[in-house]
């Protein structure tokens, strides 16, 4: 196992044997951050931390933590009606670090909620878990039961006078949900879509009370930032951004899995140091470095540091830091609709040009790999990845993630593409 | 008369009943609701359906709405057990399939059919987050990876030899 010093967020985990009980995870260094900030440290006092820390939001977006619950209206949990909802509806095409972090050590999430919840003056916690995460369903119910039974949660803990409980809510089951608003909408009981951006939830969420939507990994830096504090987790950062990052590598490597590493580290590191490298007989052609709806990135250019801002520079997006590797056997195009098929089938259907347009996406690219597309279904594309891939033309982020692989494989792999045609379908006879 | 066609049970009324009790407003426990249904009989048929939405103080077809909106709720009956193969993006490169075509040609049915023996269903779903160890599939409520014909067959036998 590692240290908690250097990473921190696996140092407690080992997926071969059951997760730490409450008193194993307190031996182990667990719950000094809550003794630390419910007794000696404001709400505020929290908050400062965290944005002293400069965590970003690990589900994707990258929205600074501390910003957001600094957003929240300042009234006690005891006058007001807040939530902090966690964010572990993991459904993003190739990301499975959040099921790894609630199934090795659930304490470690129900920690870092008790002390957002803390912070930001909630009482009410919710985990909005994905309906196929059964395992971690069931590890999740018993911290919880447990951290209840011994007073880490419920009325008046520590003594301090501040209550905090949290439910589990098991989904339905669609990628939707994991849009934060979306998520909302699902929690109240209605089809999961997504809602207008203002006002914003912090001030205007479920059931219209100030409700924060945080992603797992995010909550489980929190304890770990208040017992350290933030300037131990900024050094943990090797380039621009702070603390750790669960990194993952699926595709045709000799190792596929997770890592936990320095924020920054570079995506040869990930792929020829920690994933060993493609396995014999196949060579690295591009890569989707964080979930279905990040950009390509050229096998050329994984010289870059896995960083918000980095990963830019070369087209892509940091997303969940969880990447797909495509080989030079597979097919670009084939992949591009399967990618798509996915997207289509999970559109909310609230907005026209999502529900419409994704589904159109998908008969081009199925007309391609069956060689029934023309040079038109090639200028189609690229239209659509125009229209639905810029911000503000649908109503959520889903049709933009959606074309972001599109658009960058149509500029990365015109070759394929043009093969497509006067090849009459897939040259390399993919399965579908 | 199937089961389905009757009334729910009085315990699993109280039991949706109190886990309504325990939100913010009743229909926030609609998918909760309706799982549990689904837990007991497999499916939610029209008739419970109706039911589940007077507990929650819902009408029909707001619940149907929730109920035909989730990948996990089966509006139509499945078979004992259900078979689940990953079809998103990492599991489509690992070759799922050559998997389902085999389920397809061993079971003679196509992706979202029943055996007619009532054993097996067979659907597809999305990324399952066993993405290292793709090609992956949910077997009922149990995830399997590195899932190859072998233990596709030997799945296929363990479902006809225990009816659920």
């Amino acid at each position: 196992m590692n240290s908690l010093s250097e990473r921190p967020l696996t140092a407690m985990i080992d997926l071969a044997g059951p997760p730490p009980d409450c008193a194993a995870y307190g031996n182990a260094g667990g719950w000094q951050g809550t003794r630390k900030a419910l007794k000696t440290l404001t709400p505020d006092e929290v908050i400062s931390m965290v944005t002293r820390s400069r965590l970003r939001g690990r589900g994707g977006a990258g929205f600074p933590t501390g910003l957001k619950w600094s957003t929240v209206p300042k009234d006690p949990a005891s006058k007001r009606r807040k939530y902090l909802v966690a964010n572990a509806d993991e459904m993003e095409p190739g990301t499975f670090k959040d099921r790894i972090l609630m199934e090795g050590n659930p304490l470690q999430l129900v920690e870092g909620m008790l002390l957002a919840g803390y912070a930001i003056q909630a009482s009410h916690g919710i985990i909005f878990l994905r309906g196929e995460y059964f395992l971690a369903h069931q590890r999740l119910q018993h911290a919880i039961d447990e951290a209840r039974h011994l007073g880490w949660l419920g009325e008046n803990i520590l003594g301090t006078g501040f209550s905090f409980d949290i439910d589990l809510h098991s989904s339905g089951g669609r990628y939707i949900c994991g849009e934060a608003t979306a998520l909302l909408t699902a929690l109240e009981g209605s089809r999961a879509v997504p809602r207008g951006k203002l006002p914003p939830s912090q001030i205007s969420g479920l059931w219209g009370a100030p409700s924060v939507v945080n992603n797992v990994e995010t909550l489980c830096n929190i304890s770990h930032i208040v017992t350290h504090g933030p300037e131990w987790f900024d050094g943990l950062g090797t380039g621009a951004d702070s603390g750790t990052k669960l990194y993952g590598v699926s595709g045709r490597v000799c190792r596929p899995g997770f890592w936990e590493l320095p924020m920054g580290t570079p995506l040869r590191d990930l792929i020829e140091v920690h994933a060993g490298g493609m396995k014999s007989g196949y060579a690295l052609r591009a890569l989707l470095p964080g979930g279905a709806s990040t950009p390509f990135v050229d096998a050329a250019d994984i010289d870059i540091p896995m960083d918000y801002d980095s990963i830019k520079k070369v087209g892509g997006r940091l997303g969940t830091g969880m990447a797909i590797l495509l080989d030079d056997r597979t097919c670009p195009v084939g992949m591009l609709r399967n990618l798509e098929h996915f997207f289509a089938q999970e559109s909310c259907g609230w907005c026209t040009p999502c529900r419409d347009g994704l589904p159109w996406v998908e008969r081009l690219l199925d007309a391609l790999e069956d060689g029934t597309g023309t040079e038109d279904d090639i200028e189609q594309l690229m239209r659509h990845a125009r229209i639905l891939g810029s911000p503000g033309r649908t109503f959520c982020a889903h049709a933009p993630g959606a074309m972001a692989p599109l658009a960058s494989g149509l500029a990365l792999f015109r070759d394929d593409f043009t093969a497509h045609l006067t090849g009459h379908g897939c040259p390399l006879h993919h399965a579908a | 008369m199937s089961t389905a066609d009757l009334p729910l049970p009085d315990d699993l009324r109280q039991e949706i009943l109190t886990l309504a009790g325990s939100e913010h407003r009743p229909r926030a426990a609609s998918v909760s609701a309706l799982r549990l249904v689904q837990a007991r009989f497999r499916w939610i048929s029209d008739r419970h359906l109706a039911e589940v939405a007077q507990l929650l103080n819902m009408s029909t077809a707001d619940l149907d709405g929730v109920a035909t909106y989730f990948n996990l709720l089966f509006r139509k009956p499945v078979g004992q057990h259900v078979f689940m193969i990953c079809d998103s993006v990492c599991c489509w490169i690992m070759g799922c399939k050559d998997l389902s075509d085999h389920l397809c040609k061993k079971l003679n049915i196509r992706p979202g059919e029943t055996t007619p023996d009532g054993a097996i269903t067979l659907l597809p779903i999305v990324c399952l987050g066993h993405c290292d160890r793709a090609p992956v599939m949910l077997f009922d409520e149990t995830v399997h990876e590195d899932v190859d014909t072998a233990a596709l067959d030997r799945l296929i036998a363990e479902a006809q030899e225990t009816p659920r």
